[in-house]
């Protein structure tokens, strides 16, 4: 039976179900629950198979999304699992964390007077039945080219280039700083976004296709660049990620209380603090938390502290809720979750007692003023509208720096005021031969898929470096 | 991997662990730590200042004391037991050359992360004289392994049991009043004996080095729990220290940081010593 364009048309989107915000506050488990084979299937129908899909366009990793989701729509969800595995090994994360409302589906033809295709909905839906349904199908490898490649930070950048390569035939070692495989994917990202056995099948999966993973290997430390290179590997991909955290430079940012983004969550979701004490790392129990910020991290932040057992969580942030980088879904969870948005105001300084606990937060009234160069309407201090928030916690999320440890240690390595490594756009080449870079660590703090894709043009680019010594 | 080769306890709840680590004890200088955790299962990262390595045997040499459930968990670990994850050389290494005449100030178990510092500053020529403190004597460790690296030592206790009674600082004012010329002090140990030690040397402008043991997560600059206030900037102890010139640490902000999870701590302890287990509905817990 097939429909129509005006019969798929009329189909709306389906809704993830997921837990009731007053349920979920209690607890680190997922809020969506996915969709069941019916509801995804019902899902795919909507695609109307536009002649000129732009969807594609959207999409960093250029997964062909007309034809899995065609492929659901069929229940040929076999099929449709490996259309979306050719260009994205990480379909589960992806469809979990991607900002698809800002890339594949703000190109679909149907958003123009309907809702778009629930593309991410979808992806998460087909990883999720493989991995529960199906188990994870090897695909095919290149034979193998006895070439060895050396990939550093084992985050969504690594582990795309780390895929790529492997099915390509080469021979590829991941070395990863901490003790678990994902990067900012397992430090950064809570469970209740992304449960950690997801993630860690993904990466485990790479195993499958031939990648060596060398965890608590901290490159610059252990091993430089050149003794890499002295070891045999012919190519080197830098994703180290942004592993440095920003702080406001302003009074008493040192007290006992207060955090930068990178430290809370890493302590929640990389070292387990919210099952203290069953795990052994500490997190702050606290009452009253401000989190400085207004993108996805601090959102995530800001659902952490409640889940810990906050009972007021404030964002504060200074531009209006317009000009929040965080994604509309984030924001809209944060908000039935019941987080308190302090929007237009910005921190002046932190107060604490003779011990050296947070009390308080001093904050000031902001206004939009002229754009500047990010387009957005500065924000500008009111003058003497400072008032005093009642705190015990803050978390500072509002960017990260490059993490130094491996342009510190390599000299050759040229970077941008900032720290980054300079990367050539289309290949990822760095100022040293055979050294590739790419994600945060190029861009500054971006998007996990926007590494990815970095990744993916790596990854090309080492193998035609690898087959033609052309540097 | 991470083998425990050898172990031996210093004192009551001081434990030295030689540890099979080839990489590590090859790359490793004076000055540097690992992190480390003890099992795979919910263990935090503890980080640790290497007391010595044999780059020849493969090894790296650890001592620490048992203050709560995660050293406790690895004084239990035996001989032949692997640690289960070990990350290292972290931080920047010691500055070492001949500055001419060295002091090396250790307080308590701060004279293990001292020893190799001892070692590379009499390798560099300096006139090495070696302060060791201790409440009492048999919390006093390594005291042959520093005579080996100093020119001098002297000993102190704060109860007398062991050399001329007193504080490290009570010693160093001594050594500087009898004349003798001390161009430069390392100093490791408690917080409140290192700021002690920069009190004295401040007076008599005598350059200090202190190496800081802030709480850290990750020990790669990433998430900045360990960060110090530096002649009024913040400094990552992880990535930009362990080390820095102590006559600008903020030794007052620091110690209240490291207090930061005193309470909690304490309890994971106690319920780790009662040994009934997570789901243990009993008082005690």
């Amino acid at each position: 039976m097939t429909l129509t364009a005006a019969e798929r048309m009329k189909i709306p989107r389906q809704n993830m179900r997921e837990q009731p915000p007053a349920e979920r506050v209690k607890n680190f488990k997922e809020v969506p629950f996915g969709y069941t084979e019916d509801e995804a299937v019902e899902e795919a129908k909507r695609c109307i198979a536009c002649k000129a899909p732009q969807c594609m366009t959207g999409c960093p990793v250029e997964i062909d999304i007309p034809k899995f989701i065609q492929q659901i729509a069929n229940r040929d969800f076999e099929r449709a699992i490996e259309t979306v595995k050719k260009t994205n090994l990480l379909p589960a994360v992806c469809g979990r964390v991607c900002p698809q409302e800002t890339q594949c589906e703000i190109k679909c033809i149907l958003g123009k007077k309907h809702k778009p295709v629930a593309i991410g909905n979808l992806e998460r839906f087909i990883a999720d039945y493989e991995r529960n349904k199906l188990g994870a199908k090897i695909p095919q490898i290149a034979s193998k080219s006895g070439r060895r490649v050396a990939v550093v930070g084992a985050g969504p950048a690594g582990l795309t280039v780390a895929g790529d390569l492997a099915k390509m035939g080469h021979s590829v070692t991941v070395f990863e700083a901490l003790h678990r495989l994902g990067g900012v994917l397992m430090y950064g990202i809570p469970e209740f976004r992304l449960p950690k056995e997801i993630l860690e099948f993904e990466a485990k999966f790479l195993e499958k296709l031939g990648v060596e993973f060398k965890v608590n290997a901290v490159i610059g430390m252990q091993y430089s660049l050149d003794e890499l290179f002295e070891q045999g590997f012919e190519a080197i991909f830098l994703g180290t990620g942004a592993g440095l955290p920003y702080f406001m430079n302003i009074p008493g940012e040192n007290f006992n209380g207060v955090y930068s983004a990178n430290e809370y969550l890493t302590r929640s979701n990389l070292m387990g603090a919210y099952e203290f004490p069953k795990s052994d790392t500490p997190i702050a129990q606290s009452k009253n938390v401000a989190v400085v910020g207004g993108g996805n991290v601090a959102m995530d932040a800001a659902r952490t502290a409640k889940r810990l057992g906050a009972e007021n969580v404030y964002i504060i942030y200074r531009r209006s809720e317009q000009e929040m980088p965080a994604r509309l879904a984030e924001v809209h969870h944060a908000k039935e979750e019941g987080i308190i948005f302090n929007i237009l105001m910005n921190p002046t300084r932190f107060i604490g007692d003779k011990n050296g606990w947070l009390t308080k937060v001093e904050c000031i009234k902001m206004e939009l003023g002229e754009p500047d160069n990010s387009g957005r309407r500065r924000p500008v201090p009111v003058k003497g509208s400072e008032f005093m928030i009642d705190i015990d916690c803050a978390v500072i999320a509002i960017g990260n720096g490059p993490n130094p440890l491996v342009p510190r240690t390599t000299p050759d390595l040229e970077t941008n005021k900032w720290g980054n490594i300079i990367a050539n756009p289309e290949t990822q080449k760095t100022s040293k031969k055979g050294v590739f870079a790419g994600g945060d660590i190029v861009l500054g703090a971006a998007t996990v898929i926007l590494a990815m894709g970095e990744g993916r043009r790596a990854a090309k680019a080492i193998d035609d470096y690898l087959k033609t010594g052309n540097w | 991997m991470n083998r425990i080769v050898r172990r031996n306890q210093l004192s009551d709840n001081v434990v030295e662990l030689v540890v099979a680590s080839p990489v590590i004890a090859r790359k490793r200088k004076p000055g540097q730590f690992i992190i480390l955790r003890t099992h795979a299962d919910k263990a935090e990262r503890i980080p640790l200042t290497i007391a010595d390595a044999d780059s020849n045997a493969g090894t790296i040499t650890l001592v620490f004391q048992v203050v709560g459930k995660s050293t406790a968990e690895l004084s239990d670990l035996k001989e032949g037991d692997s640690i289960h994850d070990l990350a290292g050389p972290l931080g920047k290494p010691t500055h070492v050359e001949n500055f001419g005449s060295v002091v090396c100030i250790g307080g308590g178990i701060g004279i293990a992360p001292l020893h190799p510092i001892a070692q590379a500053m009499k390798s560099a020529g300096n006139r090495v004289t070696s302060i060791l403190g201790a409440r009492t004597k048999n919390l006093l460790i390594m005291q042959e392994h520093m005579k080996k690296a100093s020119d001098e030592v002297i000993v102190v206790t704060d109860d007398g049991s062991a050399g001329d009674q007193g504080f490290v600082t009570t010693a160093l004012e001594k050594l500087i009043s009898s004349g003798e010329k001390v161009d430069m002090v390392v100093a490791i140990g408690p917080s409140i004996m290192m700021k002690m030690v920069c009190k004295v040397t401040k007076q008599h402008d005598i350059r200090t080095v202190v190496s800081l043991n802030t709480i850290m997560v990750d020990g790669t600059g990433m998430c900045g729990c360990c960060r110090v206030s530096v002649d009024g900037t913040t400094q990552f102890v992880c990535v930009d220290g362990p080390e820095f010139d102590g006559h600008k640490v903020d030794f007052e902000e620091m110690m209240q940081r490291q207090s930061t999870y005193l309470d909690q701590e304490k309890k994971s302890y106690e319920i780790y010593k009662h040994g009934c287990g997570d789901n243990c509905t009993c008082n005690r817990k």
